[in-house]
């Protein structure tokens, strides 16, 4: 936690410091798609074992997977697991014959009873000189159809259909060319579009990765995929998802996690953490959409804002008496006044809290008038734990200790200090149209802050198809 | 995950005296060249549908040990192709069955790639030739009907490449290029009336290789009313 801790100390220096990494070691390569099971989320990379996590932040080194090989994924379809890996290829030493393999198991849990894993058999798989290598392999399940992709660089990305039932290859189905120059593929189905993911770049070099994760779509699960611009993937094409950021580099094997209510967050691993020694890392970040593309989003950076409404676009602030800024308003009218303009001074803290009342003060939104009330600064907190991809983090007035808090009744107010309690931590995720939703840790139900007035603020059910309950972070 | 040990090495052919790799000169694969090319026809031949010159010479690869394609710079690279390897390697336009002078001779190939991408890997392959640590030598003739200004030539390729339209630099692909139709394009050109030659080395460590070539026009259309040829 070395790094969160720095961000902290930092953090009333700097604006806009990092706080996406997750906590705990969570060391992976070719990370497959999080699966939930028995309470706990599990990830599988190359090589055995994989990532176990209960909450999604803080990642520990667990979970079995026998079979070995490169680059699994996982699905849950009816009580089973889907696992699929890849055994041989790779291009290691030139080789380029591989095997796709599928094995099943009704618990992620070596714990559980339920665990125990049944081998399925190959599913897909390349003879060393064609133009295919088949790892990397990547589930889909639509419309009760159950696809996977596989492939590297080595040639072709190609597309087979599995039974759902058995995961065993659908007798007669024959792999389909769906791209070319990808790998470490993705699929995604949404509003009747097949989306293919997969990396550009190169892996495995550390800080020198270029690894990036790009897309094209296609209304049909066997394409022909192509990018915005209209490049076929069978031509290099793939727009851009996400790219390495500040210290992280070489993002690649993206897996969706759909958390519900319009909220939607990616895992990946990052080829290289600068901070944990240029280590390959699992990464979970939110996932956009925009104009029926997935994008990357980022949680909200440590820094100061307005926290506005997307409803009336008030500003969240401290319930309390306007303050002049002494001016002459018939300055406004006048003619200029002669010699050199001198600037005016902000609105200081001191001159904004003269008139705020100690102990707990309200909150609304108002005009944002750029006055000390208004300003926020939102930080990571460290020794709180998070969540599925983002840490908790505390809300203060900027320059004091004043934290936004849920009290007793349901209602959000400010507390005059931060105490840590878990009503003084907040869950801030990014929606899938980029603006957030702020929920209090440890909500008994998802309460969210809602503008349930153009003015009026409170604690109450986000809804998704609503704007009420969707903030964005301005620069103060 | 490419899991080419290769790959992730520094690269090392650039300093070591490394041998030719034997090891990886795979035996030439039963089908042959069949799969991506078929010997270049005795008529001029039109771009595809897109615009891509799937006509070429191409000259069986000559040895240039790289074990990763990471250290593919620009300065590595121009450096590379732009030494001469064979006499008349920037002048001469060889015909289908010429071998270059030397201790090893190497033969060019008048062929046409079936697809849009002129897959140079398969074509070693094909050959029994060596694929990985090569460079690739590449030229066709672009029959222009008039003179046209304003055009870009359009390319794609694995690894890095450099092209020269009638003997002038007209694109440099550097790095560990994957290829992408339009990856990089030249800044505006003029194809003569007639005959226009374009040259084009690619070179790769490991993996794949391939590239694909077209032209725009000034609306960033491809250019069809060409022909292609080797003599």
């Amino acid at each position: 936690m070395k790094y969160l801790a720095a961000a902290i100390l930092l953090s009333g220096l700097l604006s806009g410091t990092a706080s996406a990494q997750l906590a705990g070691e969570p060391f992976i390569h070719d990370p497959s798609t999080l699966g939930y099971s028995d309470g706990k989320y599990y990830t599988f990379g190359t090589g055995r074992g994989g990532l176990v996590s209960q909450d999604g932040w803080t990642w520990h080194a667990g979970g079995e997977r026998p079979g070995g090989g490169v680059a699994p994924d996982i699905i849950k379809i009816g009580d089973r697991y889907y696992v699929a890996y890849a055994v041989g290829g790779g291009g290691m030493n030139g080789g380029h014959a591989s095997n796709v393999k599928v094995m099943w198991t009704k618990s992620l849990d070596p714990k559980s009873p339920d665990f125990g894993y049944h081998d399925v058999g190959v599913v897909a798989s390349s003879n060393g000189t064609e133009d295919c290598d088949a790892i990397d392999p990547a589930f889909l399940y639509a419309d009760g159809r159950l696809w996977l992709s596989y492939g590297t660089y080595f040639g072709y990305i190609r597309m087979v259909e599995l039974d759902p039932k058995t995961g065993q290859r659908v007798a007669g189905n024959e792999p389909v060319d769906v791209a070319i120059d990808m790998e470490a593929t993705a699929l995604l189905y949404r509003d009747g579009w097949y989306y293919l993911l997969g990396t550009h770049g190169t892996c495995c070099d550390g800080p020198n990765s270029s690894y990036n994760i790009r897309v094209g779509r296609s209304r049909n699960p066997t394409g022909p995929f192509t990018d915005h611009m209209g490049v076929p993937l069978l031509k290099g094409g793939g727009k851009l998802v996400i790219a390495g950021r500040g210290r992280t580099f070489g993002p690649g094997h993206f897996g969706l996690v759909d958390l519900g209510n319009d909220m939607q967050k990616f895992s990946m691993h990052y080829e290289s953490d600068m901070d944990r020694a240029g280590r390959s890392v699992l990464a979970i970040e939110p996932l956009l959409w925009k104009d029926g593309w997935p994008v990357g989003g980022e949680n909200v950076k440590a820094g100061t804002y307005e926290i506005q409404s997307e409803r009336s676009g008030g500003a969240l602030e401290l319930d309390v008496d306007f303050v002049r800024i002494d001016f002459d308003f018939r300055r406004a009218f006048g003619p200029p006044p002669p010699g050199p303009l001198t600037p005016l001074p902000d609105q200081t803290l001191a001159q904004d809290m003269a008139v705020w009342p100690s102990g707990q003060i309200k909150v609304d939104l108002g005009d944002y008038m750029i006055r000390p009330h208004q300003k926020w600064t939102i930080t990571p907190v460290a020794e709180a734990g998070g969540y599925m991809g983002s840490p908790y983090y505390k809300i203060i007035i900027a320059g004091t200790d004043r934290a936004l808090a849920a009290n007793a009744d349901g209602e959000v107010v400010t507390a005059p200090t931060f105490s840590g309690a878990p009503e003084q931590l907040w869950r801030i995720d990014q929606l899938t149209d980029g603006t957030y939703r702020i929920t209090p840790k440890g909500a008994k139900e998802p309460l969210a802050l809602v503008a349930v007035g153009a003015s009026t603020v409170s604690l109450t059910k986000f809804d998704p198809a609503s704007d009420a309950g969707r903030w964005t972070f301005k620069a103060p | 995950m490419l899991r080419t040990g290769l790959r992730m090495l520094p690269m090392l052919g650039a300093c070591l005296a490394v041998p030719a790799f034997s090891a990886d000169t795979p035996a030439a694969t039963a089908q042959g060249l069949s799969p991506f090319f078929e010997p270049a026809g005795p008529t001029p031949k039109a771009p595809d549908a897109d615009g891509f010159l799937q006509r070429w010479l191409l000259l069986e690869p000559i040895l240039k040990p790289n074990r990763s394609n990471a250290g593919f710079t620009g300065t590595y690279v121009r450096a590379a192709l732009t030494q001469e390897y064979f006499p008349g390697q920037f002048k001469v336009v060889p015909r289908d069955g010429d071998k270059t002078k030397g201790k090893d001779p190497l033969q060019w190939h008048a062929l046409d790639a079936k697809l849009f991408d002129v897959k140079l890997f398969n074509f070693a392959q094909g050959l029994g030739k060596p694929t990985y640590g090569v460079i690739f030598w590449a030229v066709t003739i672009v029959n222009s009907p008039r003179e046209m200004e304003n055009v870009r030539l359009a390319v794609g390729s694995n690894s890095a490449s450099m092209w020269w339209v009638n003997g002038k630099e007209a694109a440099g692909l550097f790095g560990d290029r994957r290829m992408v139709m339009d990856d990089v394009v030249s800044r505006p050109l003029t194809l003569h009336k007639g005959k226009n030659i374009i040259r084009g080395a690619v070179i790769n460590g490991p993996g794949l290789s391939d590239f694909c070539v077209r032209f725009l026009d000034a609306d960033g259309q491809p250019i069809r009313d060409v022909t292609l040829s080797t003599k």
